[in-house]
Order: C-alpha cells, then structure tokens, then sequence
C-alpha cells in the first residue's frame, strides 16, 4: 500500500520535472529540475529496496554532480536563454518520433513481461521470505536480511573487489585529467583547436575569466598549484 | 638433303660457329666501348670480319677436301628451346651453299670495312658504324649458317634491325630516319609471310629444321603450295620486290658502305638464298616456280625503266639492284636455282663494286649525287674510272666478265621452262634496258666535259679516294672480272658440281631456241643498249635532262617511278593513319572515360555522401538513436518470429 | 494495490526517451549533458528494478558502479566544456562543427 502511494506521487514527479528539464530554455532552471527529478528517484529507490543506493544518489548525484553543473553554468555564464532552433531545427520532430518509437520498443521488450498483478513484488514488511509468486519478483527480503549496506559491502569487497579498486583508479585519473584539460594555456601546442576561423577571440589567451581553473576543479579535493604552467 | 653427318670434334668446320660469334663480340665491345676506343674501333672490327673470312676460307678448304657426296654436316651450338613437341637447337647447316655465301658475305664484307676507314672518317659516330657493321655482318652470318627456318628467321629478322639501324645512321635527317622506318616496316609486311609458312610446315612436319624439312616427302601439294607462296611473300620484303620494292630505292640515304653491303651483296640476297634452300619443296610446285618467276620479270622491267631516267647515281644503282633481283628471282621460279646463285655472286661482286666507286665519287665531289653535275671524272680519278669500267661491262653482259655468264645462264634457263617464254623476252629487253642506263650511267659520271664549277669560286677539285677506299675497288674489279668463271658453262662449270648436293638441280624441258642463237640474242640485246646510250649521251653534247616538265608523258612516269609510292601512300598509309587515329579516339574516349567516369562516379558518390559528416554533434546522436532503434526493432521482429507475438 | 514491477520499468523508459530527445533537442552542451545524466539515472532505475525482481544485489552494485564511473564522465566533460568554451565563448553545440566535411 505504502509502496503504491509512494509510487504514484513520485513517478509523476520524477516524469514531470524530466519534461520540464526538457522544456526549460533557462539552463539554471532546467539543473534545477534535474535535480528534482534526482530527488524522486532517490525515493523510488528507497521503495525498491535500494537504500543505500538511495542514499549514494543524493549524495553523489544531487550534491556533487548537479551542483558541479551549477558551478560551470554561473561561471560561463551561458544560463541565459538559449535561442530556439538553430541549423538542425528540422531535426526536432524526427528526434520526437523517433525516440517515441525506441520507447514503445522498450516498453514491449523489456518492461511487458513484468506488466501484470502477479508481478508486484513482495512487501518489505514480510521478511525473511523469498516467495515464489506466480508473477516474477522475487523481492529484496532476502538479500536485504542483514540490512542493504551490509549486502551491499558484502558483495562489493569480495565478488567485486577488482572492478571496485579499478573506478578508484579511475576517479584519480578523471581528476587529473580534469585538471590537466581545465589548465589555463599559454603555450601554443596546448591548445586542444586550433581554427581561428571560428573562434571569435583572436587568442585563447588571456583567458577572459581567469577565475575559473581553480575553481572548475571545486568538485574533486583541490590538488592546486598547477594553475600557471 | 643427303646424308647429314656431325663434324669431327677437331675439324674447323665445328668451330664453325665462331663465324657469327666472332662479329657479335666484337660488334657488342664497339657499343659498348666504341667512344673510348675512337679511331681503334675499325682495326678491331675490320679484324674480326678478317676472322670470319678466314675461318669461312677453312670451311670451305675442307669442304672441298670432304667426299662430294659427304659434304652437309650439322654442327649443335646450343639447345635453344623446347616446348612441347617443337624443339629448336641453334644448329648450324654447313654445306656447299653455306660456303659459297659465308665466302660472300665476310670477302666483301670485309672489304667494305676497309672502305669505311676512308668513307666514314670524321664521322662523329665513327666507332658506332663499325659497330653496326660488324653486327650486320653477325646476323647475315646468322642467317645463311641456319639449320632451321627460326634460326635462319632470327638472322633474317636481325638483319632487318641492322638495316634499319644503318639506314637511318644520319638519323638528324628527318627523311632519312623515314627511309629507315620504310625500309623495317615494308620488310615486317614480308616477314608476316614468312612466319605464316613457319607456322604452315611446323603443323604439316612437326619440325623446322632444314634436316627433316627439306626431304619434302610425303607432304600435300596443297601443303607445299601454300608453303612456297607464304615464303616467297617474305622474300619478296626482303629482296625488294613487287610489290615491296619500294623501301630499297630510299634505302640509298643510308651511308655508300652499307648500300654496297646490304643492298647490294648480302640482306637483300637473302630471299633468293631462301628459295635456293628449300629448292627441293619448290621443286614439287612448279606453279609456284612460275608465279616466283613472273614476280622477278615484271620486277625486272619496271625496275629498268624507272632507272633509266633517274638522276641521283646511287638511285640509278639502286634500281638496278632491284632489277638485277628479279633476274636472281627469275633463275630460282625457273627451277634453275644455281644459276640464281651465281648470278647473286657475281651481281655481289659487281654491283657492290659499283657502289663502292660511287661512294668514292661522291667522297671526291662532297656528297654530290646528281649525274648531271659530274662529268669527266676519268682524269681526276683515274681507279675510280678503271674500276668502274670494269664494274659496267661486267654488269651490261660483257663477255667475258661474269655478268654475261650469269646472265646468260638465267636467260638460258627461263627459255628451257615450258610456258616461260614471255618471261624470256622480257628477261632478254631487261638486259638491253641494263645495258642502256647503265652506259648512261658511266658515261655521264665519267666521259665528257666536266659539267661542275671547276674554275670559279666554289670550284671542286676532285682527286683520287685514299687507298682505304680504292683497295676494294680493285679487289672486287677483279672478283667482278673474274666471277664467271665460277661456272662458264651452265652443265659442266664448277658451281654446279659444288652445289649439286644442296639445291635442286635444273632440268631443261624445252628448248625453243637454239644456244648459239640465245647468246648471239643476249649479245646483240647489250650492245644496242650501250650503242644507244652513246648515241644519246656521248655523241653530242648532252642536255640537262632537268625540269620534269619538259618530259614526255612516258618519261615523266618513269621519272616518278609510275606513282608507286603516293599509290602506296594513298591506298595503305592514309587509311592505316586513320585507323590508328580511330583507336586513339576510343581510347580516350572509351577506355580513359570508363577510367574517368569511374573515379567521378565515386567522387560523385562521395559527395553525396560527405552530406551525412555535417560536423553537428546533434546529428550524429540523431543517426546512432536511429540505428538503434532499427536494431532494438530487429530485435523485437527476431524475438517475435521465434516465440510467436510476445503477449 | 500493488505496483506491478513492470511500472517501474516503464518509468525508466520514458525517463530514458525524455533524455534521449533532451540530447537531440537542446543546443546548449551544458543541457545536452544533463541530458545524457538523465538517461544513465534511467538506467540505474531499471538496474534496481531488475536487481528487485532477480531477487540478489547484483543490479545494485552495477548501478553502484555507474554512478562512479558518471561522476568521473561528469568531471572530465565539464572540463572539456570549458575548454571550449575558452576557445570559441559559446557553448552553443552547433558552434562546434570543425568535423564538417
């Protein structure tokens, strides 16, 4: 029943702030959105049994990536209203279309099968017991029986271990490359492009706001000093 | 053939193939060596063809120690290829017919080497042309020692080369260079002959050497027919004559040396030697011998003609070789393949002589060649007029210089073929016509006032040619002098005996006129044709025969050698161009364009296809999410067509 | 009143779609790329779902991992971004076309 309700207040929430992400030609707004639409999925994790998974989601979605977007959005400046159309103004529609058509294509193919009643899955409060229902959620209860971290941790340190050490190892190289990408440039081979056709700034130096190098980094722990190279 | 014997090891016939060896080597270090060796490339070739002599001298010597009825041998050099059931060894035929052209071929060619000390001195190409001489000389010997229609084709086929090369050896000059393209291409036309009878006996003997060839037998009229015609075409390119004649009278713009080596004496005696040597084939076709016969006649004659009112002395000469061919042509279509043979000798000797004495002529009036610019050269250069002497009696039938007895033999023998009489006659006015441009030519070189500036400011002053070049002179005034008596008399001479184991003899079958009255006809027949030309030319004082408008309708066709050439030029060259040009026109069109059409088809397409890289991000998301909602919608259509719908 | 699985799924499609069209739609790269968060959030949905419905964590600690490697994406692009944007001062995606052609 919990989970019923929960659902049809949240669902629509999520759905709803995703479109209007969609729609919103203000880029700040449309961030905020998102995170709204993060919001609601945290909760509808929490329903699926998912907790600390909920928790991850606010923590690293909502608080670090979306408020990362936020940041590079008032530095650059560009949440102003973005002109609609553009060159590719025809491929709207077809975009429409054909994303309606992928959709109806995902919902027969992977979502119908688990469409019908028998297919709820079982309640938290019923613990301890892994039914098999005539409908095809097995549920939670099990796995979760000693709590979701701890399920969780379990799995992690010793099925997954290895994959686990290499995203650490994967994270210091999104760092440093973050920083290395983000420096400010003063030699000439630096430059990732070169076209000055269509650059409107006869040279990428001096940078115009020199404020954001050290600040574009602000999401990671701020390893400084190579701002100057 | 009769019995083919392999020679001892340490006879000097088995060294027999250093004959043409010798020559090519040396021939080979010239080219390559020629510029640092400068004026030492004549000793050294001139040395080696010495060497040939020498060594056809030994041939010959022991030849004639051998048993007459012994005396072919074959001598294998090397195996050259073998496929399937055709088998080709560079072998070499040494019999009595080989000798007497090995003795040809290097006894002047060696002289006329030592003429080209004289004649080519200064040359920027000195050592050039000696090379090319020697390699003349290589391939003729190539040529005549053959023991198989290829080998004997690849000498004939060199020989061509070395024609061509030497032709245009002044090849700055653009019509001389075109003579020399003349002289190869109207060959080639011959040579397809040849090769279409090489193809004919290789599927009716299965081979091509003269050892299972020549016995002839068993082969069908039909077979043996078409094999004399091809290889008369072939012969016909070769020794100039209807209707391939046309290339030797241009040939002259070749330097005096080789017209009297190649032209005179040896490449163009090499159809008449290829129809000695397969006499034993002709002899199964006597039709054949006939159409052979008419070929040299008509030859003959219009070959007279037109000589008798050229002006250029070496064009004069010129004609005469083609003319003196139809007669060698005539002897061998007759069945009398010996007299043919003597008379190549002799005309060698003579006719080699005569050029020989123009090219020292011309040497003495800077490169003059018009008769009607010279004139009583008999005080300036007396060997010269001696010789030259000597070189027109013996060629207008002067008993007793070896003209007459060739000539004789061949008149003789054409009058004992039934149903050759035309041919006779006209063989007998052949020689009166001879007789008259020959004097004509003499006399206006040698008799008379000098019609040259001899006084004035751009004054000649003939002399004398060094003895490099009057040496062979008067050794080939006396072969000239002395060739008849190869075979005075047409049964018993010596020739005949020599060669009565190599060619075919002759067989008289008729005898419509009696022998003492062919010869009181050949006789009378030259002294009015020398009469005739003193007459005109001696008696009073000659007049420039200059603008052709002033001829005579008659005259005027001779003159222009009755059109042949822009006949030529017309009915084969003209279309030829047009359809090499037609071909071009394809090729540009046709072949480049599908080439062409195909690159700009793709780069068409590619152009077309360069829309899809518009450089928007947008748009390439756009196409992956429409690829994959095609394959999500293979996905749905597979799962669907495998479980029935998924309900 | 239960709420068949299958809801959720759903759910996640048409988040899916919603961020798919956003990537097509929107010019400003910043949006694009939040776009494109939406659609790994999507799919982190139907991980925990089928995570639920199999009845063990494996979904989970996928969709434990995606989040890692989305916040590694995320530091990495918005770097990238920037760069751009020092070079052409605009964050238009139809700026960048040097692949023209």
């Amino acid at each position: 029943m919990a989970e019923f309700v929960v659902f049809w207040i949240m669902a629509p929430l999520a759905l709803g702030s995703a479109l209007s992400m969609l729609f919103m030609r203000n880029a700040v707004h449309a961030a905020l959105m998102l995170v709204l639409n993060f919001f609601a999925i945290a909760v509808l994790y929490a329903v699926l049994e998912a907790q600390f998974l909920a928790t991850i989601q606010i923590v690293v979605y909502a608080g670090a990536i979306m408020v990362l977007f936020l940041f590079v959005l008032m530095l650059l400046g560009v949440h102003r209203d973005e002109a609609p159309g553009g060159k590719l103004r025809r491929q709207g529609p077809f975009a429409v279309f054909f994303g309606v058509v992928l959709f109806v294509v995902l919902a027969i193919t992977v979502a119908q099968p688990f469409l019908s009643s028998e297919d709820a899955c079982p309640d938290q409060v019923a613990a301890g017991t892994e039914s098999t229902e005539p409908g095809s959620c097995v549920g939670l209860a099990g796995a979760n029986r000693e709590g979701n971290v701890r399920g969780i941790g379990l799995r992690l340190f010793t099925d997954y271990v290895w994959p686990f050490e290499v995203t650490s190892v994967l994270l210091v190289i999104a760092a440093v490359g973050a920083m290395v990408i983000g420096r400010k440039k003063e030699n000439a081979e630096d430059l990732v492009d070169q076209l000055p056709s269509t650059d409107p700034s006869p040279e990428p130096e001096p940078d115009p706001e020199p404020e954001p190098e050290s600040l574009a980094v602000a999401g990671e722990p701020d390893l400084e000093g190579t701002t100057e190279s | 053939m009769e019995h083919v014997a392999t020679p001892d090891a340490g006879s000097v016939i088995a060294l027999a193939w250093l004959i043409p060896v010798i020559p090519a080597i040396s021939a080979g270090l010239l080219l390559l060596f020629g510029k640092r060796l400068g004026t030492l490339a004549a000793p050294i070739a001139i040395a080696a063809i010495t060497a040939s002599f020498g060594l056809s001298v030994a041939v010959f010597t022991a030849l004639n120690a051998a048993d007459p009825e012994a005396r072919t041998f074959v001598v294998n050099v090397a195996t050259w290829l073998q496929v399937g059931s055709l088998s080709v060894d560079w072998k070499l035929l040494i019999d009595p017919l080989t000798a007497v052209m090995l003795l040809l071929v290097t006894g002047v060619g060696a002289l006329i080497h030592l003429y080209s000390v004289g004649y080519m001195h200064g040359d920027e190409r000195y050592s050039r042309f000696f090379a090319y001489l020697n390699l003349f000389a290589a391939s003729m010997l190539v040529l005549v020692l053959g023991e198989s229609l290829l080998t004997l084709f690849v000498g004939w086929e060199l020989v061509g080369l070395c024609s061509y090369l030497l032709i245009g050896f002044w090849f700055e000059r653009r019509d001389y260079a075109g003579a020399a393209k003349k002289a190869f291409v109207t060959n080639r036309v011959g040579d397809v002959g040849f090769m279409l009878a090489m193809f004919v006996t290789f599927a009716a003997v299965g081979s091509l050497s003269f050892s299972d060839v020549l016995p002839a037998s068993g082969l069908a009229t039909g077979t043996v027919t078409a094999i004399g015609l091809l290889l008369l075409v072939g012969a016909v390119g070769k020794s100039a004559q209807i209707p391939l004649y046309v290339w030797l009278p241009d040939a002259m713009a070749g330097p005096t040396p080789v017209s009297a080596l190649i032209h005179a004496a040896t490449m163009v005696t090499a159809g008449v030697y290829l129809i000695a040597r397969m006499s034993p084939l002709y002899l199964q076709v006597p039709d054949v011998g006939m159409v052979v016969a008419w070929v040299g006649a008509l030859t003959a004659l219009v070959a007279a003609l037109i000589a008798c009112v050229q002006n250029d002395l070496k064009k004069i000469l010129a004609y005469s070789t083609v003319s003196q061919l139809g007669y060698m042509f005539i002897a061998v279509g007759a069945g009398a393949y010996t007299a043919g043979v003597f008379h190549l000798l002799t005309h060698g000797a003579f006719k080699a002589l005569l050029f020989l004495a123009a090219g020292s002529v011309m040497h003495a009036m800077h490169e003059e060649t018009n008769v009607w610019k010279m004139g009583g050269l008999r005080k300036a250069m007396p060997i010269t007029f001696v010789t030259s002497l000597i070189g027109w009696l013996a060629i207008a039938g002067l008993p007793p210089l070896s003209g007459y007895f060739s000539k004789e033999e061949i008149l003789a023998a054409a009058s004992e073929r039934s149903g050759m009489l035309p041919v006779y006659f006209i063989g007998l006015a052949v020689a009166g016509l001879t007789a008259f441009y020959m004097t004509r030519w003499f006399v206006l070189i040698f008799l008379g006032k000098p019609r040259y500036d001899h006084s004035g400011p751009h004054a000649l002053h003939p002399h004398e040619s060094p003895w490099t070049m009057w040496v062979p002179l008067a050794v080939l005034s006396v072969a000239a002098a002395g060739a008849g008596l190869l075979n005075t008399s047409a049964e018993g001479g010596w020739l005949h005996g020599w060669l009565e184991h190599s060619v075919a003899g002759f067989h008289a079958a008729v005898h419509p006129i009696g022998h003492s009255t062919l010869i009181a006809l050949a006789l009378s027949v030259g002294a009015l044709g020398i009469l005739a030309a003193f007459v005109r030319y001696v008696r009073r004082e000659p007049q420039a025969e200059g603008a052709v408008a002033r001829f005579p309708g008659y005259q005027r066709l001779a003159f222009n050698k009755f059109y042949v050439d822009e006949l030529y030029q017309l009915a084969i060259v003209k279309p030829g161009r047009m359809l090499a040009d037609g071909l071009a026109v394809i090729d540009r069109r046709g072949i480049d364009g599908a080439v062409n059409g195909v690159a700009r088809g793709t780069a068409g397409l590619a152009t077309v296809g360069r829309r899809l890289q518009t450089g928007f991000v947008r748009s390439y998301a756009f196409a992956i999410l429409v690829g994959a909602v095609l394959i999500a919608a293979l996905f749905i259509v597979g799962a669907g067509v495998g479980n029935g719908w998924i309900g | 009143m239960t709420v068949p699985v299958g809801y959720y799924l759903i759910l996640a499609a048409a988040l899916f779609t919603i961020g798919l069209v956003g990537v097509l739609v929107r010019r400003n790269m910043i949006v694009m790329f939040m776009c494109i968060e939406l659609m790994l959030n999507s799919v982190n949905l139907t991980l925990v779902a089928f995570s639920r419905i199999h009845g063990n964590l494996n979904g989970q600690i996928m969709s434990f991992f995606v989040m890692v490697v989305a916040a590694a994406e995320v530091t990495v692009g918005l770097a990238l971004i920037i760069n751009l944007f020092r070079l052409r001062s605009s964050v238009d995606a139809d700026d960048v076309r040097s692949l023209r052609s």
